[in-house]
């Protein structure tokens, strides 16, 4: 397949972007960076672009975005990032987990480093425009193949029209990967917007653990479009957690969609440490009998940080279970906003669905807003969904203050604890310790 | 035989009430170092408001009174400062606190008292704890467990027992620690209190039935009524009690008083 064909848009052809205004995001003629993208998905792109300047910004009155800051989402004044300064300091930088089988790093947009000689030979781990190029048909098949439906439609177009890497995971039928794949995304320079992505498809009876990490360069206010998709074939396993740990200054999209066929689990995690505003959308199929997806949170909010999380578990097939279990700390005047579906359709009988969110309110400042929904249009279904807010328990201060630990300490070892509850569930200790210490450094343990 | 101000738990003239309520109503104690006292009493005596009290529970306010620690007082002290200086309380109902590991859970106790910047060796840590769990049959898997979660009674006191011993206190406050045992495991909490007795801890066991004081037995044993001790003696006073009850403690309590 030829790579030199390119299709660079001339600024002419821009629709008007009217109320949109982000102009510092339109295609450029001069450093188009889809030159490495086959034809087809270049012209994918510029109609990506057009739907992004068609569809209007959401309004205070639109559902999906209830509660949320829609000044955090005016994205006028974000420009496209140029290359990054010094890449080998980032790798450098790109320390991680202690033993990973296969290591990528991008900086804003651009791969600057990989390393996969841990995998076996027929697993596939390459530049997502790389895939489009080799791979077409196994990248029609799983690239953003489903609706946006939780709200952030105009932004994935965005999301779509300005990719320019990213990672895909292939991992073929009843291979196994020992060892987790570590990715990492960073951004550079003030106003640089990036859009990150990871692809992953597993193959029946597959299995991979994946993570994602999110990374500003220096504390710079950038806009980061993060889209991760997890494919799981039949009877496959998938751990996936994405470490969000932008600048305080970042506005964030993190758009994810889980398509889980019969009798496999997909157990996902996104951790935020950063950003100012951030956005989460993590959208389940069950599509299989038996099949199980695990969606998990943790939030340690301060500052004026607002988490904005919608989320849908949509069960299609009988006897599948969705599990998701939300915990956010708010500190000082951060906000969270948390709104999650749970829809069982006609056929998914026998269905297990279980949506809790905890808030652990720190300040009388912050502000959290939970919003728990079902649909049930099947018979013989068990869900229960929940949403709780309270305090540090006192009787739990007094007794870790009757062993001698200070009431800060003791007051951030409940916090710590009230998220560790939650890295539990992974059900995998090295990375629960790994998590885990990077829990301890946030909240200064 | 008294020892001097400088190694007891003193507890003088003791006043202490919860909003309005008074709890505590002039209650004085002397616990020397070496020593095991017990305090018996019928439920709504004010004993573990006693203990919590002492620990520097933030629901009760202090009316009048003191308690010194070594010849020092205790009162106003925040309850961390409390059990640092040497004071333990072993609760009745322990709490749980979810997702704290014992093991991070007892680290962060003793990390506490070390000097700041001084860091808590972790594998001399580990081996102290290990051996000491192994004493008290403690499971050594429990170290990764959360603080309490999902404990039996038994597993929850033998926890506390081995918060105790890992700790170290100069006086250790006991409340009702038979409470939801079994035989077997009280058997087990004794053996572990009583490895623990020494000339460098007091300790105060506070419980309702005379059974614990079978297998911890007490230099001498108080009873305590509507807030004050009405009463004090040596071992034996415990079985007169599980014998007789208490209303004949209380009576010659009364007559005494209205002698006055």
């Amino acid at each position: 397949m030829s790579l030199s064909a390119t299709s660079e848009v001339s600024i002419e052809e821009i629709p008007p972007v009217g109320s949109t205004g982000v102009t510092g995001l339109a295609p450029r003629p001069d450093s188009s960076p889809s030159s490495r993208w086959p034809q087809w998905f270049q012209q994918d792109q510029q109609k990506a672009w057009e739907t992004f300047t068609t569809l209007r910004q959401p309004k205070r009155n639109d559902e999906p975005w209830r509660f949320a800051n829609l000044k955090a989402i005016d994205l006028s004044d974000f420009q496209l990032a140029g290359p990054v300064q010094d890449p080998a300091a980032l790798i450098r930088r790109s320390e991680g987990l202690s033993k990973t089988c296969a290591k990528m790093i991008f900086a804003n947009d651009e791969m600057i480093h990989r390393d996969a000689q841990g995998l076996p030979n027929n697993v596939l781990l390459i530049p997502l425009d790389q895939a489009a190029c080799e791979h077409e048909d196994l990248f029609r098949k799983s690239f953003m193949s489903s609706e946006v439906r939780l709200g952030s439609k105009k932004f994935s177009a965005l999301h779509r029209a300005r990719l320019s890497t990213g990672a895909f995971l292939h991992v073929p039928k009843n291979v196994v990967i020992e060892h987790p794949i570590e990715i990492w995304y960073w951004v550079e320079g003030e106003q640089a917007s990036i859009f990150p992505h990871t692809l992953i498809v597993l193959e029946e009876g597959a299995s991979a653990t994946v993570i994602d990490r999110f990374v500003s360069a220096h504390n710079e206010r950038s806009l980061a479009i993060a889209v991760n998709d997890l494919m799981l074939g039949g009877n496959s396993r998938l751990t996936y957690v994405g470490v969000q740990n932008w600048s305080d200054k970042v506005t964030a999209f993190h758009l994810n969609t889980t398509e889980v066929e019969k009798d496999a689990t997909s157990t996902a995690l996104q951790m935020n440490f950063g950003g100012s505003y951030v956005r989460g959308e993590s959208d389940s199929h069950l599509l299989g009998e038996g099949s199980r997806s695990v969606m998990l949170s943790v939030n340690p909010a301060s500052g004026t940080r607002e988490i904005d999380q919608r989320t849908f578990q949509d069960h299609f097939a009988p006897r599948a279970t969705s599990d998701l279990l939300y915990h956010n700390s708010l500190a000082d005047s951060s906000r969270t906003i948390f709104a999650g579906l749970i829809k069982v359709e006609e056929a998914a009988h026998e269905t297990d669905a279980y949506q809790k969110v905890r808030n652990l309110m720190l300040s009388d400042e912050a502000e959290a807003n939970s919003m728990p929904g079902l649909e049930i249009l099947a018979d013989n279904v068990r869900c229960t969904h929940g949403a709780t807010s309270g305090e540090v328990n006192e009787d739990e201060l007094f007794y870790m203050m009757a062993r001698g630990i200070p009431a800060k300490q003791a007051a951030q070892l409940i916090v710590r604890g009230f998220f560790g509850t939650v890295l539990e569930r992974l059900e995998n200790e090295h990375l629960q310790t790994h998590l885990g210490t990077l829990l301890d450094r946030k909240l200064n343990l | 035989m008294s020892a001097p101000a400088t190694s007891t738990l003193s507890i003088r003239d003791l006043h202490a009430s919860i909003g309005e309520k008074p709890i505590l109503k002039g209650l004085s104690l002397e616990i020397p170092k070496g020593e095991v006292h017990a305090i018996m009493g019928k439920n709504g005596a004010g004993k573990s408001t006693l203990a919590k009290i002492m620990a520097g529970h933030p629901d009760y306010t202090v009316t009048s009174g003191d308690v010194l620690l070594d010849g020092e007082s205790i009162l106003g002290m925040e309850p961390d400062v409390r059990a640092r200086l040497g004071l333990f309380l072993a609760f009745q109902y322990p709490m749980e606190i979810p997702g704290v590991t014992i093991a991070n859970f007892i680290r962060a106790a003793l990390q506490a008292r070390l000097p700041q910047g001084e860091e808590l060796e972790a594998t001399e840590y580990y081996a102290k704890l290990y051996a000491k769990m192994d004493a008290l049959s403690v499971p050594r898997n429990f170290t990764s467990r959360s603080v309490n979660e999902g404990f039996s009674g038994g597993e929850k006191k033998r926890c506390e027992i081995l918060q105790m011993a890992m700790l170290e206190p100069s006086y250790a406050v006991l409340d009702e620690t038979d409470s939801g045992l079994d035989i077997d495991a009280l058997k087990i909490v004794s053996a572990g209190v009583n490895a623990l007795r020494g000339p460098n801890i007091g300790m105060l066991v506070i419980t309702h039935y005379q059974r614990l004081l079978d297998y911890i037995v007490p230099d001498k044993v108080h009873v305590m009524s509507d807030g004050r001790i009405i009463h004090s003696g040596d071992k034996e006073l415990a079985l007169k009690l599980e014998a007789q009850g208490y209303d004949w403690v209380e009576k010659e309590y009364a007559d005494a008083q209205s002698a006055l």
